[in-house]
This record gives C-alpha cells, structure tokens and sequence, in this order.
C-alpha cells in the first residue's frame, strides 16, 4: 500500500462492463514525506474520496480485491483517506 | 519478505472496511546494517504490534496475507503488505 494525492477525475464512456459504474480518480503517488513519487495513477475510489484528498491506496490483484462483487480489471485502489501521517 | 524500519503511524477514519481496526504504519525498506535500501509504503500490523524506530519483517504478498488473517482462499481482502515479525538482529 502506498500514500497519494488525488489531482483530478477520469471519465472513460467505453470500457470493459466490470467498470461500469466505477469512480476513476488521477492520483500522484507521494512518499511519507508527501513528495510526488513517479508518474500519475488512475485508481478507482471505494472511499468517497475528491480531488485534493490524501489517500492511501492498494495495487496491483489486491486493488480488485478492494471492490465488491464481481471483478473490476484496475490495478489501483483508494481504500483510506488519510488524516495524518505521524512520521 | 524483506527487512524495514518503522518509521511511524498513518491516521485514517475513512476507510476500507478490510482496514477497520488494523493499524497502518509508514516502513521503509533498510539493508541488514540499517541503511535505507528503497522508498517507504504503507504496511498493515494485526499482531506484532511494532512501534517506530522497530526494524520488521514485512511480507509482500496478498495471497500469503489472506491466509494468514484467515480469509479462504477465494475470499476478498484488498491488502498487499503486512508487518509479520519484529527483528531482534539480521546480518
């Protein structure tokens, strides 16, 4: 899992079924020290998150894991918003 | 699983239902000397309770985590990294 910053929205109309429905969000990934970590992501959002929001998210399999009930092909997944990073 | 250092605390009250609970703390990849060896990620402790500054064992791999926190093997839980051991020494 890995800390990041919501800086925008993805729609996309065409798409495989399984993402119908589903809330894409632009992410940079940051370091503890919230300093942009590579390039940007698209995650889908289990959280209710917005643009502006620090988050957490997971990768990879388990970000499919993240969403109920059948699969969702993503690869990233906002699963907190984060309050504090006490480093 | 690979060697790192606590480096503290991540606060959330909105999240995942899989994280209810669990702590999650901030670790950061160190060789056997203690040098940073890679970037910092966010890793889920249930058992072993480690605090900052603690180096750990930390296991990287969903599956592994879903059998150990008792999921079937079918089952969903959307987490990739858990802190399974604190080191007393390595190297």
């Amino acid at each position: 899992m890995y800390l990041g910053k919501v800086v925008g929205t993805v729609v996309a109309e065409r798409k495989y079924e399984g993402l119908a429905g589903q809330k894409l969000l632009l992410v940079q990934p940051l370091d503890h020290g919230q300093q942009p970590l590579g390039g940007l992501e698209v995650a889908v959002d289990t959280v209710r998150a917005g643009k502006g929001d620090l988050v957490f998210l997971v990768g990879s399999r388990e970000a499919a894991l993240a969403l109920e009930p059948s699969f969702v092909p993503v690869d990233a997944a906002i699963v907190g918003i984060v309050d504090r990073v006490a480093v | 699983m690979i060697l790192c250092k606590v480096l503290g605390p991540v606060i959330s009250t909105e999240k995942h239902p899989a994280f209810a609970r669990l702590k999650l703390l901030v670790v950061q990849p160190v060789d056997e000397k203690g040098a940073v060896a890679g970037k910092s990620f966010l890793a889920v402790d249930r058992a072993v309770q480690a605090g900052e500054g603690d180096t750990v064992l930390v296991l990287r791999e969903g599956t592994g985590i879903r059998q150990l926190f008792g999921v079937p093997l079918t089952g969903k839980l959307p987490i990739r990294s858990c802190i399974v051991g604190i080191v007393d020494q390595a190297g």
